[in-house]
């Protein structure tokens, strides 16, 4: 760059420039770690905030997000710990292990004890169900009694070992919008081995979003979710904006997108402004993966769903189709999941994960928190997915 | 495990129990045991050593057990002099395998100077046990000890190397994942580093450890509860290579977390850390690092971060058995 004044080179311009070897970590220089970056993007909120305060008269804003990443970075990175006082981060149901209602988790270690073999995600293996089971509450614990539980990275891991060993199997679908694409694809696609089955506890964001905003009464801002929206689209979220007046970015994951997200909320809020900004142009779009939608579409419905700790949501779960029910595991091992009349409160006594999922209180505000319930003893199901925001808090986040 | 070892061993034992002649023993559990005898110390150590799979990369299970009793030995500020071991094998298993195993063992100590004075052989039936499990002894001789609940606010903490490395090669290979990347175990014994460090910086090295179960995590978590103090560590100066720092993100694991078997964490006077970080490096452990100093804890003896963007968290004990994120 040149130097309007004297014509001559910019120094700082050729430093910066970069080399081949620099290829692996540029990325990494941008979003991660950055000091410089983050510190600027903290001003520009740091004045936003100055002028809404003395505009609007406010003392306090709370911004929400929906997913346990967004969590995990905000704790990650103490990024609480650089904004300035009033502004609050606070963690909704985004959790998917969290709220997978302890009945799916009692079938699950019942099928582990029947001699199936039960493949689940690290995250799922240590979550307790509300009731034992041959005096067990989890995978973990059905595998210390001989259950079959085998912990895996992806369908395909599982696909591939039940295709050698032969065994009934069921695969323990946690998750939300993100990760069914790939079961439906793969039922699609007819690659599945015999005697495969599902647990299918598949969630849905958008509904739960407006759940507990409608429970918690207005928040200010919302952070949503990334990957969810590369799959649903940002249009999915317009009816923060419209319907409840909130400013929401979808956001990337790194520690920089986030504060660009928190900034971009503030600006909105300033300005009177309310809209739906996708932040993480990168990977997620207005419309989302029309491909993901259409596979997802032809194997599941969309059905009212319980959430653990909180209750029935409409339109919140996956089921899969008619036509699909050999594949599912309550239909082919004779479960009945619980109604909406059957259901029954599924946290133990004194849990409030519930509160917690809704963001009605903070993990400090649980009196069990670090005292009954730790990472090692977890007694609520927010305790052990490392997603789940009580986990987060313990691992990272005591100092504000 | 701690919560096993404070209810099952250390609150059942009289303190006489824990020590001999004020040495140190399991009143400060420490890399290893020690007792004076006249001016000076000696140093014992024992642990037992299982690993799947038992031939990994960077190593095998010998290996490992040489160089972590060497090291054992060398974090109290022992010189090793000797070891002892005790072997169990599954029946069947193969003379071949069981042969290279021991060479690995033997040569560790051979190069290192180690004699071998004594052990055990036995064999159980099939199924009870994962085809073999080491148990050494190691005793060394010190002159002065470096025991970890002497670190003081103010000293700074030196890592000697990259970390991590052994743990994420383990999990990878066990979950299949290492392929052709270039992981592989760090395990190796850190004579050629420790011995130098104490017969120039005797009184200057207030604190040893290598970080092997737990990980980073879990020795200076417990070095700021032995001691009394709070650490503040600068993220962006722990070594971390980048492809463990790849593997991590995409297994969902913590490198803090993960063990090294061939890193030494010294806390050091502060004003001799540069030049022990030049020793450090003329010996060749080039990736050696001041990550962090110790201070006055304020409320609890916490592990503080200061993290790439400026921000702080808490770094906790590792718990529990290691399992990875969904996404």
């Amino acid at each position: 760059m040149k130097n309007p004044e004297d014509g001559k080179i910019n120094d700082k311009t050729e430093n910066s420039s970069i080399n081949a070897s620099d290829l692996k970590t540029i990325t990494d220089k941008i979003f991660r770690t950055n000091q410089d970056l983050a510190s600027g993007v903290v001003k520009i909120i740091e004045t936003l905030w100055k002028n809404i305060k003395s505009k609007k008269n406010i003392e306090r804003i709370r911004i929400m997000n929906f997913c346990g990443t967004h969590e995990w970075t905000t704790t990650r990175y103490g990024l609480r710990s650089l904004l300035p006082e009033g502004i609050e981060l606070i963690a909704g149901p985004g959790c998917p292990v969290c709220i997978t209602p302890s009945y799916y988790v009692e079938v699950a270690i019942k099928l582990s004890l029947e001699g199936l073999r039960v493949y689940t995600y690290g995250d799922a293996y240590r979550l307790p169900a509300l009731k034992e089971i041959e005096g067990v509450r989890s995978l973990a614990e059905a595998k210390t009694i001989g259950g079959d539980v085998s912990v895996v990275y992806s369908l395909l891991n599982a696909i591939k070992d039940a295709q050698q060993n032969r065994k009934k199997s069921v695969f323990f679908a946690v998750g939300f919008e993100t990760t069914y694409p790939i079961y439906a694809l793969a039922i699609l696609k007819k690659i599945l081995p015999e005697n495969f089955t599902f647990i299918v506890s598949g969630r849905l964001t958008p509904p739960s979003a407006e759940y507990a905003i409608s429970k918690i009464g207005k928040i200010d801002g919302v952070i949503g979710p990334g990957h969810v929206s590369s799959i649903i689209g940002g249009k999915a979220w317009s009816f923060l904006p419209e319907k409840y007046n909130i400013p929401t970015v979808i956001s990337g994951f790194e520690p920089i997108d986030v504060l660009i997200s928190v900034a971009e909320i503030l600006r909105q809020i300033d300005e009177g402004d309310a809209r739906v900004v996708i932040e993480y142009t990168r990977a997620t779009s207005w419309d989302g993966n029309e491909l993901a939608k259409k596979v997802i579409r032809e194997v599941f419905d969309v059905v009212d769903a319980a959430w653990r700790g909180i209750g029935f949501i409409p339109n919140s779960g996956y089921k899969l189709k008619e036509e699909n029910s050999k594949l599912d595991a309550f239909d082919v091992y004779g479960f009945k999941e619980p109604n909406f009349n059957e259901w029954r409160y599924d946290l133990l006594p004194g849990c409030k994960c519930g509160e917690v999922i809704l963001g009605k209180i903070k993990p400090t505000n649980c009196p069990l928190f670090l005292t009954k319930c730790t990472p090692t003893t977890p007694y609520g199901p927010c305790m052990v997915s490392t997603e789940g925001t009580c986990s987060i808090w313990a691992r990272f986040s005591r100092l504000r | 495990m701690n919560r096993l070892l404070e209810e099952f061993i250390f609150k059942r034992l009289p303190n006489w129990m824990k020590l001999v002649n004020g040495g140190l023993g399991i009143d400060y559990p420490d890399d290893a045991a020690a007792i004076p005898i006249g001016e000076k110390y000696l140093v014992i150590t024992t642990d037992s050593y299982t690993v799947t799979p038992i031939f990994f990369r960077g190593g095998d299970i010998g290996k490992l057990a040489a160089s972590g009793t060497i090291n054992d030995v060398l974090m109290l500020g022992g010189t090793p002099i000797a070891a002892l071991d005790s072997i169990v094998v599954e029946e069947g298993l193969e003379e071949d395998v069981f042969e290279k195993i021991l060479n690995s063992m033997f040569d560790i100590f051979k190069v290192n100077g180690v004699s071998l004075i004594g052990g055990d052989f036995k064999v159980m039936p099939r199924g009870q046990l994962d085809k073999i499990i080491i148990t050494t002894v190691g005793i060394g001789i010190a002159e002065q000890l470096i025991a970890d609940k002497n670190l003081k606010p103010g000293d700074k903490i030196i890592v000697s190397g990259n970390i991590a490395e052994h743990g994420i090669t383990i999990y990878a290979e066990q979950k299949g994942f290492l392929e052709k990347s270039d992981l592989r175990s760090d395990v190796r014994p850190l004579i050629d580093l420790m011995i130098p460090l104490f017969k120039k910086y005797k009184n200057e090295i207030h604190a040893a450890s290598d970080p092997t179960r737990g990980g980073l995590a879990a020795t200076l978590n417990y070095w700021a509860s032995i001691s009394n103090t709070a650490i503040v560590v600068e993220e962006e100066k722990v070594p971390v290579r980048d492809v463990v720092k790849n593997y991590c993100e995409v297994l969902g694991l913590d490198p803090f977390n993960l063990a090294s078997e061939g890193v030494a964490v010294l806390g050091v006077k502060s004003e001799v850390a540069e030049k022990i970080l030049e020793d450090v490096h003329s010996i060749g452990y080039e990736d050696a690092e001041i990550i962090g100093e110790v201070r006055e804890k304020e409320s609890a003896s916490l592990v503080i971060a200061r993290t790439s963007v400026g921000g702080y968290r808490i770094i906790e004990p590792p718990v529990g058995e290691i399992v990875p994120r969904i996404c």
